[in-house]
């Protein structure tokens, strides 16, 4: 069995709430620090071994992400 | 006529649809997500509701459903398809109609009635003149519609934008959106005008006895350009 953790993220220039939200309420909190806050989706996969990232990044295309809004990074992990 | 509605595992507005169109004297069939013959069926309609929990993101998953393979051959020979609210979501994945909709700015699920101003454009499903206002409830947690400089210029440029959210006197302003979609969309179809997706529910809006009228020509207009054609 072989891993990709998968890492998908809104495209620059698309708007997130629920990380403009976040960002907001840091802020509240007095983490006057904090500039930008931006919320994804963190997948775990795993698969046979062998199956290559150009396989995985398929998925992601298809189904995992939307590429109107979203971008997203494979790791591969190893072993699962 | 007949249309046919889509019923996918967490629809739930289905029966509003059949209701509507049923109420206006046309025969309306559930097409289950699983079917993939679409013959004797003149419209589509995709209903709303939660389609696979909305997991992943709203539709994404629906849009892999047998029928949909169907719906887009329907859709590709001219055939009109409505989606309604999830359903606009799931064309929207399935790349019949551009662009996409996210969470709605503030973070809540809206639920009321909510004006909305008509736009000169291409649609086949309506066919009300530029301007007129319409009161019609909208009802979701993912309408905030969003899509990329040059296909909004296209969408502009093609009437291709149906509806927009507005005040109770037609005017649009920045915040008439009550979820932040952009240049404040509520509805868009493709070049074509068949296909077409909308935020807001007309299915509730027909039967006088329970809500008001503001929704029959979401069903009339098509049912009249298919009698012409």
């Amino acid at each position: 069995m072989a891993r990709f953790d998968i890492y998908v993220t809104y495209k620059k220039g698309i708007f997130d709430p629920p990380g403009a939200t976040a960002e907001r309420a840091l802020q509240n909190l007095g983490y006057a620090e904090v500039s930008s806050v931006k919320i994804g989706k963190f997948i775990q996969l795993e698969v046979a071994d062998g199956t290559g990232v150009e396989r995985v990044a398929e998925m992601c295309g298809k189904l995992l992400a939307n590429p109107v809004i979203e971008d997203y990074r494979i790791e591969p992990v190893g072993e699962a | 006529m007949r249309f046919g509605v889509v019923i996918f595992p967490g629809s739930n507005c289905e029966q509003d649809v059949i209701h509507a169109a049923r109420y206006l004297g046309y025969e309306a069939e559930y097409i289950w997500h699983g079917d993939t013959d679409l013959s004797g069926f003149d419209a589509i309609v995709l209903p709303g509701g939660f389609s696979y929990g909305d997991y992943i993101r709203c539709g994404a998953v629906a849009r892999f459903s047998p029928v949909m393979a169907e719906v887009v051959r329907f859709a590709e020979t001219g055939g009109p398809v409505m989606g309604i609210c999830n359903g606009f979501q799931i064309l929207a994945e399935a790349h019949l109609l551009p662009g996409a909709l996210l969470r709605n700015v503030g973070l809540k699920f809206i639920c009321h009635a909510q004006p909305l101003r008509v736009e000169e454009s291409a649609c086949q499903w309506l066919d009300l003149p530029g301007g007129t206002v319409l009161d019609i409830p909208v009802n979701h947690n993912e309408g905030n519609y969003i899509c990329d400089a040059d296909t909004l210029e296209r969408l502009k440029g093609n009437g291709q934008i149906v509806l927009r959210y507005c005040e109770a006197d037609g005017s649009v302003l920045p915040d008439s959106a009550p979820n932040g979609a952009l240049d404040s969309i509520a509805g868009i179809c493709n070049e074509r005008g068949n296909v077409f997706g909308l935020m807001p529910h007309p299915e509730r809006m027909v039967d006088p006895l329970c809500s008001g009228t503001a929704g029959v020509p979401f069903f009339t207009s098509i049912v009249k350009r298919l009698a012409e054609v």
